[in-house]
């Protein structure tokens, strides 16, 4: 993947898939102390330890799970290279927290990339979720909180309107761009 | 400079929302089925989808629902895009944020087919 904010997307479906009803994703990043670290939380059914090894080698993915962290091989090998790494701990019928991590500076990091599209993309298909969504960037934060929302508009269903759902992917991008002072994505 | 949007304003829209939901009871007309496994995602699901969003919004169309479907097996196709008309389900592969856009104006609002991206129908 090109961008960081598809893997979050690739991650966080793999969420859904498990049949989470609650999802949090937190993005933390800090240039002085020089990381990027990207957590997301389900509820979902888990795995066992032996799944986790294997969504990880993608050369012994039997086909009934090759739907299933198909993306991950790949941003380990990624986030190794730049001085970083991923963690997973999963329980079954618990959840599943996923942490990858990069050295922020790093010159072969991907760049994050249009996260405001993945964040509304994720709500967009999934309205009836409760998806938690905390960026962090050298101590300014932004939250949104699709419970808090649903709260707002009534119900799941208003969730679902596109005038709605334009204005949510207008404000997640403006708030972004804010906490990347100013910048679009985060870039230079 | 444009003055940050706040969550109230979101009051506001419910109230517009009430109104486009009043008017659809219970089902949609349409609906708008994106297929978003990682195959999809790598091959520009996201994008597609936000064409599709942007496209309804404009034609300030609000009798379609967008639901997210499996992977159908067809990774050579993707992103793949299935539009639920009229008791009929036409699946199209190949979906680039311009096709999308395309699909919404003649398919979703106007029932007409947009045969040259159609990969199945069921």
């Amino acid at each position: 993947m090109k961008e960081l904010s598809l893997n979050i997307l690739d991650i966080v479906e793999n969420s859904i898939k498990s049949g989470a009803k609650n999802i949090n994703l937190e993005i933390e990043e800090d240039n002085v102390k020089d990381f990027l670290v990207i957590t997301v939380k389900d509820d979902g059914k888990g795995m066992d330890d032996e799944f986790v090894r294997i969504i990880f080698d993608p050369f012994t993915t039997t086909s009934t799970n090759k739907k299933v962290g198909l993306g991950l091989p790949l941003l380990r090998e990624e986030a190794e290279n730049c001085g970083g790494g991923i963690e997973i701990q999963s329980e079954k019928e618990k959840g599943t927290i996923v942490v990858v991590k990069f050295k922020h500076s790093h010159i072969d990091r991907p760049p994050m990339g249009d996260l405001a599209s993945t964040i509304l993309t994720i709500i967009a298909t999934n309205p009836e979720i409760n998806f938690l969504y905390v960026h962090k960037v050298n101590g300014k934060i932004f939250k949104l909180s699709t419970k808090e929302i649903r709260e707002i508009v009534g119900d799941t269903a208003a969730l679902r309107d596109v005038t709605i759902l334009k204005w949510l992917g207008d404000y997640v991008r403006e708030n972004i761009k804010t906490l990347y002072g100013g910048k679009e994505n985060g870039k230079n | 400079m444009e003055k940050i949007k706040s969550i109230e304003e979101l009051r506001k829209l419910r109230e517009h929302a009430r109104e486009s939901l009043k008017v659809r009871s219970g089902e949609t007309k349409v609906k708008i089925m994106v297929s978003m496994g990682t195959v999809g995602i790598a091959a520009g699901a996201r994008d597609t989808l936000m064409a599709i969003i942007s496209e309804l919004e404009k034609r300030e169309y609000h009798d379609a629902q967008i639901v997210e479907r499996g992977s159908l097996g067809l990774d050579r196709e993707e992103p793949v895009v299935a539009v639920e008309r009229d008791k009929k389900t036409v699946f199209y592969g190949k979906v680039t944020p311009e096709v999308a856009r395309e699909i919404v104006a003649q398919h979703v609002i106007n029932g007409q087919i947009v045969s040259e991206w159609v990969i199945a129908k069921e």
